[in-house]
């Protein structure tokens, strides 16, 4: 989870009101508090690992020459990453121009419809007798399944549509609202929501499998 | 849409649900079809479980050469 999110507002003031005078040791505490988490954001819209670092690099430039302008309307964390946002988007449309930038468009549900019965039966739409989901074991912290699954839900979240990831990775990994995240990636609340439930529906199908194969 | 819910309806519907936005009406639809479908419970349960998964993901930590990188970028701005 996000740094970030332990800091009281209290702090940021202060971090910020020394960054101002120059503190070499405020930005150290601010890089470390929120450069993680710029990565993995900016990773979402660039194909590497040294892109996502010369876009964050760039980031942070912009924002010490910045800070003076900074007036804490918004929190420190919502400004950093909206500079962060348009710097990615910018080097990412550079980077792939003619790639498909797909809007969302509704391609069906998020689990496949064969496992509802069909309008022949009795109660169309409800799951067929051999595939009604059954829940998920526990996985107490640290235990060997659920580091399992960990590494599958980072796996399988690199794996998803840009603006899937990215939503799914700023709402469940770093925890942010969702009005915050529609206001960065500029999106309705509506669409926001159904790159969320899409992003989510694909890692659970895919802990789905994998608990059918292991157990 | 009123009347009762189906799975494959319900499924659509449980991050709008777990983020509270559904409209009353559906809401009530959703929580009466979970009473009657045991299914339904458990890929309740499997989401949640997902989200909260996904929330143990860590953030990859910072590499030291990047970071000092970003201190020297600070160095020459002051």
């Amino acid at each position: 989870m996000l740094l970030a999110m332990t800091t009281t507002a209290g702090d940021e003031a202060g971090l910020v009101e020394a960054l101002r005078d120059r503190d070499e040791s405020a930005f150290a505490e601010l890089v470390d508090l929120h450069t993680p988490a710029m990565l993995r954001v900016a990773r979402g819209y660039v194909r590497s690992r040294e892109i996502a670092e010369d876009v964050v690099q760039e980031t942070w430039i912009a924002v010490l020459k910045g800070i003076n302008a900074f007036e804490g309307r918004s929190s420190l964390r919502t400004w950093l990453f909206t500079i962060l946002i348009n710097i990615a988007k910018r080097r990412g449309m550079r980077e792939r121009r003619d790639a498909d930038v797909a809007v969302i468009a509704f391609t069906g549900g998020t689990v496949d419809p064969a496992r509802f019965r069909g309008s022949d039966d009795p109660y169309p739409g409800h799951w067929k007798p051999d595939e009604v989901p059954s829940p998920f074991p526990d996985t107490p912290e640290g235990s060997v399944l659920g580091d399992e699954l960990i590494t599958l839900a980072r796996r399988e979240l690199d794996k998803l549509p840009e603006r899937q990831r990215l939503v799914v990775t700023m709402r469940d990994m770093l925890g942010l609202e969702s009005a915050e995240v529609c206001d960065l990636l500029d999106i309705s609340i509506a669409n926001q929501r159904v790159l969320l439930h899409r992003g989510r529906a694909a890692v659970r199908q895919a802990f789905e499998d994998y608990l059918r194969e292991t157990t | 849409m009123t009347g009762s819910m189906d799975c494959n309806e319900l499924v659509e519907l449980v991050t709008a649900y777990l983020d509270g936005s559904l409209d009353l009406e559906d809401r009530a639809r959703f929580d009466t079809h979970l009473l009657e479908c045991d299914g339904c419970a458990s890929y309740l349960q499997q989401f949640r479980s997902t989200v909260d998964t996904i929330g143990k993901v860590a953030l990859d930590e910072l590499d030291p050469t990047f970071r000092g990188k970003l201190m020297n970028a600070f160095r020459d701005w002051r």
